[in-house]
């Protein structure tokens, strides 16, 4: 299967006939837009690498780096449209915030005051994160079911029509759960894309040991419509994505998107990879690094220092104020545990939370 | 209005007027159309509704639960047949991982109104894995509500009443008695979903269970009335959450309990329900709160199925012991 590109790892752009096609969608961007994928990749950078810091100084406890993913991550968030639903795994902070989920948000989960952290109806329909590998590619399935049974989709109208990505990786595409996802995606033909980042290393595993062949390749043995990108390349990733996605919404046919990227940081902050793979690898894949490659892209369309500077100067700012929130944020009641476990009450739950109450209030002071 | 009808068809019913009512309620399982399921519970639903509302879905236990999930967030309100109780396990993470803990992780500001119907429980003389109680597995988990009918009127109401619940909830039937009749009144529920009820009231000696086991005591309870010996039997309809109040309310009358059930005895709802009777009645107590189960056995071939499976014998043997003291 071929592996499209736009970008070469040094900003330079591949023409061939063989993505003329994947070309005139992403020359149709201006850039402006050009310089906001920039900027959203820049910016959950540097969020993202202020969050590794506040877990090194105790501040969270956990923190999943999407370092050197946000290439692929921005391309099919930029290729989404402000009906489509979004069901991410736990690394796609990127998209996450696209859709309106604060960062400070996701920061709540890793520092352990919350298990959600947002109510999906204000966040453009990012779903919550979901940590059981491969779950949601069900849960999205389901939700994209429940798309076609409403007619939300398959008119043709892609500003109407809805569709559902679901993002998970080379680990989880071994999971039963991702299988039958793609058994019912087929059987239901619902409006879906597929989208797995194949990111090399699931914590110590590599990818060769998930599949001896593409994952792409084995999505088209389901049936679905499968294609793999270079994920690195944000304008290729766009590009292919807007047009799966378009197709996915517009004919009610699931497609199947494998990104080809690199986590350059560790699995989470527990994570040591110098155990499992080297640094001649890590540098090889810094070349194909997707910021710079942006850069470089940018700067040959004549942006200017300045435009260039003004994005790591926002990055500077939002990341100052996550440390500023994550230094400050208080910790959760203990009502928490308590009051949301059913949509009605619970006779057990309730008397366990006032016997927590009087418990507590027999050490005197306040309750 | 008031009918004669077996469970298999008041549960039937149930979902046929909750379908009627409401056309976010969509059925999905395996051979739940043409076939109406292997026990016909479903029969002629898919031909009054459609494929869209009655789904044969690919078979893959964790994909109907794990998708009925995604239903649930776009709004629907499904109900999913598990084939057979031993089936269950394909989807076991889907319902404790993910079911059970979503509204918790929404805060409460997404419903997970799925129904997941288990037929359960021996006496069938079925084949491996065909014939189990996996409720414990489900009433010990955070988040899920699991209920037991054992009556064709329950069976209605408590169908009913679970598809309207925002919750998840189990809905274990009696396979043994889905083709037992009993009175089904459409008009009105008379309890709540998760009351326990006085299925047979005495005076000497409480009798606990949930499900198919009812009958057992019954016919236990019976026998027993033959020896001048008054049981009284408590119907729990829902082991998760517990309605403790009539089975307290029972104790303290007649100081004695027998808990029965046909899943295996170690760390099952029957151990529950006696350790909670223990720590709200002791002082009401003449014996210690006896546990008749299977044993801690996989369930058996089946021509030993009349041994493992609790019977009015063992019952009435518990009902001695408890009477000795």
């Amino acid at each position: 299967m071929t592996r499209t590109q736009l970008l070469a790892a040094d900003g330079t752009e591949v023409r061939s006939d063989e993505n003329e096609r994947h070309w005139a969608v992403a020359d149709a961007l201006d850039d402006e837009t050009r310089l906001g994928m920039l900027r959203e990749m820049v910016v959950t950078r540097a969020l993202d690498t202020e969050a590794g810091n506040l877990q090194r100084q105790g501040k969270l406890g956990l923190w999943a780096p999407s370092l050197g993913q946000e290439g692929g991550q921005a391309g099919v968030g930029f290729a989404m449209r402000p009906q489509d639903t979004l069901f991410p795994s736990y690394r796609e902070h990127l998209m996450a915030r696209m859709r309106g989920v604060r960062f400070e948000q996701i920061i709540d989960i890793f520092r352990g005051s919350t298990h959600g952290g947002w109510n999906p109806a204000e966040t453009q329909n990012c779903r919550l994160y979901s940590l059981v590998i491969g779950t949601h590619a069900l849960h999205g399935t389901g939700y994209a079911m429940g798309i076609r049974f409403d007619e939300e989709s398959g008119s043709g109208d892609v500003d109407r029509d809805e569709a559902v990505v679901i993002c998970y990786g080379d680990g989880a595409s071994s999971q039963g759960d991702a299988s039958e996802g793609l058994v019912f995606a087929n059987t239901y033909e619902t409006p879906t894309l597929f989208m797995v980042q194949n990111n090399k290393w699931a914590i110590s595993v590599p990818s060769s040991t998930q599949s001896r062949t593409s994952l792409a390749t084995r999505a088209s043995g389901f049936g679905l419509d499968a294609a793999e990108v270079d994920g690195n390349d944000v304008l290729a990733s766009y590009a292919v994505a807007r047009q799966m996605l378009d197709e996915a919404r517009t004919k009610n046919r699931p497609q199947y998107l494998e990104l080809d990227t690199y986590r350059m940081g560790a699995h989470t902050t527990s994570d040591d990879p110098t155990r499992y793979r080297t640094r001649d690898e890590e540098e090889a894949w810094r070349q194909r690094d997707p910021i710079e490659r942006m850069r470089a892209h940018l700067r040959s369309r004549g942006a200017t220092d300045a435009q260039i500077a003004s994005v790591d100067e926002e990055a500077r700012d939002a990341a100052a104020a996550v440390r500023g929130y994550t230094m400050t944020a208080g910790s959760p009641s203990s009502d928490e545990i308590f009051d949301f476990v059913f949509s009605e009450g619970n006779e057990s739950l309730e008397e366990q939370k006032l016997a927590l109450a009087r418990f507590e209030a027999s050490f005197g002071g306040d309750a | 209005m008031t009918e004669q009808l077996p469970i298999a068809r008041a549960l039937n019913l149930a979902m046929r007027d909750a379908m009627t009512a409401d056309d976010k309620v969509v059925l999905m399982g395996e051979d739940i159309g043409d076939l109406g399921g292997v026990f016909r519970v479903t029969d002629g639903l898919k031909a009054d509704f459609g494929d869209r509302r009655v789904l044969d879905t690919p078979l893959a236990e964790s994909g109907i639960i794990g998708t009925a999930i995604g239903l649930a967030m776009r709004g629907y309100r499904p109900v999913c047949e598990i084939q057979f109780d031993g089936f269950v396990y394909p989807g076991f993470d889907q319902i404790v991982s993910q079911l059970a803990k979503l509204t918790n992780r929404h805060r409460g500001t997404q419903p997970f109104p799925v129904v997941i119907r288990i037929p359960h429980g021996g006496h069938i003389g079925a084949i491996e894995h065909h014939q189990e109680s996996p409720e414990g597995y489900f009433a010990h988990t955070a988040g899920l509500r699991v209920v037991a009918p054992s009556t064709a009127n329950d069976a209605y109401w408590m169908m009913r009443q679970a598809i309207e619940s925002d919750d998840p909830i189990i809905f274990m039937e009696p396979k043994a008695k889905y083709w037992t009749k009993g009175a089904v009144d459409t008009t009105a529920p008379a309890h709540p979903l998760h009351a326990s009820v006085v299925a047979k009231p005495g005076e000497q000696v409480t009798l606990v269970g949930h499900s198919a086991m009812v009958h057992v005591l019954l016919q236990a309870a019976a026998i027993a009335e033959g020896e001048g010996i008054s049981c009284e039997v408590i119907d729990l309809r829902s082991v998760a959450p517990v309605d403790y109040q009539p089975v307290v309310d029972s104790l303290r009358k007649t100081g004695r309990c027998v808990v029965a059930q046909e899943a295996p005895g170690h760390a099952s709802i029957g151990s529950e329900v006696a350790a909670t009777l223990m720590e709200r009645c002791f002082y009401s107590l003449e014996a210690p709160v006896l546990r008749v189960s299977a044993f801690d056995a996989p369930f058996p071939p089946s021509q030993l199925e009349s041994i493992y499976l609790p019977d009015a014998d063992r019952v009435l043997d518990a009902v001695d012991r408890v009477l000795a003291y």
